[in-house]
């Protein structure tokens, strides 16, 4: 598994750093470099996410189940918590709009 | 993208058609989107509390029966959170979580824009919650207030102070891009799974976005009531 993400992980170093062949900070590579950085910055923000959020909606539904009775405290406290880990993305979403319609790199 | 997409607001077009000289030579009006639907929510609000409060009885019906509930639930949550001085300022807090309500629930209107998807309207109300919880700060404590700064011991007081400083100003910038990044985020969604899939796929989204507007009026609200909790509080 580790071995699977380290083969992954080179080689897109590898095609990125082959980008530098081409034309020096031509126009295609640079499109090119920002759609695969949003895209896989994306990714990886909503991954983090995903499993940040999982745990801790795992954590409130076994309080309501071992205490019915705080389930309104408890889903309130989920609710914020969620909304704090999801602006974790929300902020790699903003770099990503800024990369692509309002890139500095392009004219 | 093949399709050409133009939203009308409904509110820009009323005022180029009561207003042209505020239009410029292209026909965009001069004050901006974020603006005008941010004066017409808040001349909405006024006139409606205006209606609320015009016959006030002992057993409420009607608008004010709504309102008593919102706020008093709404003063409940912050005096069990905050204690008592959380009367204080419970008047700013219900104001921004109704303001921000009815701000993102304005966009999902047809013909409506929410201004909260504008950086420059939630960077106002960010910058006004990092100053007004300073000010409670400094009211409270006086020139002590920078012991909030310094950490829990005075020999650490030169290292904890930058980081202290830092992740102040870190607030009102998060503030913002949450605010921001979702309801942008939901314009931006809605709008491409407009042109993929116009109806079916777009209104089963609009509920989870009207979902997601009520949630995050909520946490801006109880992040300013964290803040001004931590500006309330006793340093050591």
């Amino acid at each position: 598994m580790r071995k699977g993400i380290m083969v992954v992980l080179s080689t897109i170093a590898m095609v990125a750093v082959s980008g530098v062949a081409f034309a020096a900070d031509a126009d295609p590579s640079v499109i090119s470099m920002t759609s695969l950085a949003t895209a896989l910055g994306m990714a990886l923000a909503a991954a983090g996410c995903g499993i940040g959020q999982g745990l801790g909606l795992k954590a409130a539904c076994e309080g309501t189940a071992r205490n019915p009775e705080a389930s309104g405290k408890i889903t309130v406290t989920m609710l914020v918590g969620l909304a704090m880990i999801e602006s974790l993305a929300i902020y790699a979403l903003v770099i990503n709009l800024i990369l692509l319609f309002a890139n500095p790199f392009l004219g | 993208m093949s399709a050409n997409l133009h939203p009308i607001y409904l509110v820009e077009e009323a005022v180029k058609l009561v207003a042209p000289f505020l239009a410029d030579a292209q026909g965009h009006l001069l004050i901006p989107n974020n603006v005008l639907y941010a004066w017409a929510i808040m001349a909405g609000l006024f006139i409606v509390g205006w209606f609320a409060s015009k016959k006030i009885s002992m057993v409420p019906s009607g608008a004010q029966n709504f309102f008593e509930f919102l706020i008093g639930s709404l003063e409940d949550f912050v005096v069990t959170n905050m204690g008592e001085n959380g009367r204080k300022v419970f008047p700013v807090l219900c104001t921004l979580f109704i303001f921000i309500l009815c701000c993102n629930l304005c966009g999902m209107l047809p013909g409506g824009d929410s201004p909260t998807a504008n950086v420059n309207t939630n960077a106002a109300m960010a910058v006004f919650v990092f100053l007004y919880y300073n000010f409670w700060g400094f009211k409270l404590h006086g020139i002590k207030y920078i012991k909030h700064f310094m950490g829990p011991f005075w020999w650490l007081a030169p290292l904890m102070f930058p980081i202290e400083v830092i992740s102040h100003f870190a607030r009102p910038l998060s503030l913002t891009l949450r605010l921001f990044g979702n309801i942008m985020g939901e314009d931006i969604v809605l709008a491409l799974l407009f042109i993929l899939a116009p109806v079916v796929s777009t209104l089963p989204m609009c509920f989870l976005f009207l979902l997601a507007d009520c949630i995050q009026a909520f946490v801006f609200f109880m992040l300013t009531l964290v803040y001004l909790q931590g500006a309330f509080s006793e340093a050591h």
